[in-house]
């Protein structure tokens, strides 16, 4: 396996980009990356990107964010309709080929100006499912009661996710839910969005974008001090349909995590992108963490979840704290469809 | 600008209709599903292993097998799950609050998403017998 590593990222989450067009939302995110390790578009040798033309409004709405990246001379591109964990995935497995030494990750989501819980309720079957309108807090609800009545996990463990989420996320710039004063008991209190999930047990929904870029070999340890080595990165997928998986579990979770090699050794952090407390728990325990990982640093997903970007935005933080010397080894974790459906591991090292 | 007089010509005009020339099916099982659902009938399809799963797909989402043997199952049921919805969503099809439980039909292995029209969150409950209403 040819080594890669991320060794520079950009990130940037806010509740609404109301003005800010997708292209201008990038433009300053890329050159950041870029510009951190020296790099110019003709140093990249591949770019790929993930984003959402349900949310852009328009077909190949991707095509028009090159603008951000320089597309003149023509550059090697692809772009995947997933969260920028999965054109990541993409990109690693470009490099593994071997010809280029270089590549772009980037993806973005400006989901504010419809209604998210609704739009994702196009996910779902379209014949026998959507047209019952289930949101996506809804949907989180009825598997976050399934596993509160198994027994699995009580209420107060979900109110103490929430709180960790909250704590964390203080001096986050890209945390919109951080607070020093969040308690159980305050958590406990707020009324219910979808019965059994209160506020703070569903993600902190945000427009944003994240960039990532990869090297390998002697090119990344040229261009970082301490490159984030990626040792092992796998995703899979579970059935699509609800009532035909147990909703307590994630086993495609499971799997990816086994594949990507997590379980091999002791995991400093984990950075999860869990868009509920309830499927926060549901992921550590298919992860495998151990009470001595610390769970998103950052304040994860929960402190803010930008549609097509929160995966990737995992990455990069779990990148960051390598890079920093603040942790040996990483987990950062991206999730896809409805109830945990799709899920991608990837474990990084320092050395 | 030089050039010819073209004040006096007609414009070219082409007329685009954006269609879809196809006709969708819903093929051989989410039909017998649908079609049954006109009939005031519930059916699901027999995995291999036996169960029987509703609504039905034309493959085993675990093992890809293609799926063929549809069964009829009671349109009685429990609730497996449940969460309120209030207010119902922009879409729903259900102008005032309501559940949506996953149900779990007698002579069925897995759940069905559905609404439950009680007339609050505190008459529903895991466990909780429903029927299906039919529209006349």
């Amino acid at each position: 396996m040819r080594e890669v590593a991320v060794v520079s990222s950009a990130i940037h989450q806010v509740e609404a980009l109301t003005f800010t067009t997708d292209v201008q939302l990038m433009v300053p995110l890329i050159n950041e990356a870029r510009s951190a390790v020296g790099l110019t578009q003709a140093d990249i040798g591949f770019t790929c990107s993930g984003s959402s033309d349900f949310l852009a409004g328009q077909g190949f709405s991707f095509v028009q964010t090159l603008d951000a990246v320089g597309a003149f001379p023509p550059i090697s591109e692809s772009h995947v309709e997933m969260d920028g964990a999965f054109a990541l995935y993409e990109a690693w497995v470009k490099l593994q080929i071997g010809e280029i030494d270089t590549a772009l990750v980037y993806s973005y989501g400006k989901s504010s100006p419809g209604s998210r819980r609704d739009v994702l309720a196009v996910q779902m079957d379209p014949y026998t499912v959507a047209p019952l309108w289930p949101d996506a807090h809804a949907v989180a609800a009825i598997q976050a009661r399934l596993l509160l009545e198994s027994g699995a996990v009580s209420a107060e463990r979900l109110a103490e996710i929430a709180v960790r989420s909250q704590h964390h996320a203080v001096g986050n710039p890209n945390a919109l839910r951080a607070s020093t004063d969040a308690t159980v008991v305050s958590v406990l209190s707020e009324a219910m969005v979808s019965d059994p999930l209160r506020p703070s047990d569903i993600a902190a929904e945000s427009d944003g974008g994240c960039v990532v870029v990869l090297a390998a070999g002697d090119r990344a340890r040229s261009l970082c001090e301490r490159p984030a080595w990626i040792r092992g990165i796998d995703h899979r997928i579970d059935a699509h349909a609800l009532g035909v998986r147990d909703l307590t579990r994630a086993p495609s979770a499971a799997l990816a995590a086994l594949k990507a090699g997590a379980p091999d050794d002791h995991l400093d952090i984990a950075e999860m992108h869990s868009p509920t407390t309830s499927q926060e728990h549901i992921l550590a325990t298919e992860l495998g963490l151990g009470p001595d990982t610390v769970v998103n640093p950052s304040g994860g997903a929960l402190a803010a979840d930008t549609l097509m970007a929160a995966g990737l935005v995992r990455i990069a933080e779990a990148a960051r704290r390598i890079s920093n010397g603040e942790a040996d080894r990483a987990l950062a974790h991206a999730t896809s469809g409805p109830c945990l459906q799709q899920n991608l591991v990837c474990v990084m090292e320092g050395q | 600008m030089t050039g010819h007089d073209v004040s006096d010509t007609v414009p070219l005009r082409a007329d685009l209709v954006i269609e879809y020339p196809f006709i969708r099916t819903t093929g051989p099982v989410v039909g017998a599903f649908l079609t049954g659902l006109r009939e005031a009938v519930l059916v699901g399809i027999r995995r291999v292993d036996g169960t029987v799963m509703v609504p039905p797909v034309e493959y085993d989402p675990v093992t890809s097998e293609s799926l063929t043997e549809v069964v009829e199952v009671s349109s009685t049921g429990t609730i497996v799950s449940w969460t309120w919805v209030d207010p119902p969503r922009p879409g729903s099809p259900w102008d005032t609050p309501h559940g949506l439980a996953l149900v779990l039909l007698d002579g069925a292995d897995t759940p069905l998403l559905h609404g439950v029209l009680v007339d609050s969150a505190d008459e529903l409950a895991t466990g909780l017998r429903v029927e299906a209403v039919w529209r006349d």
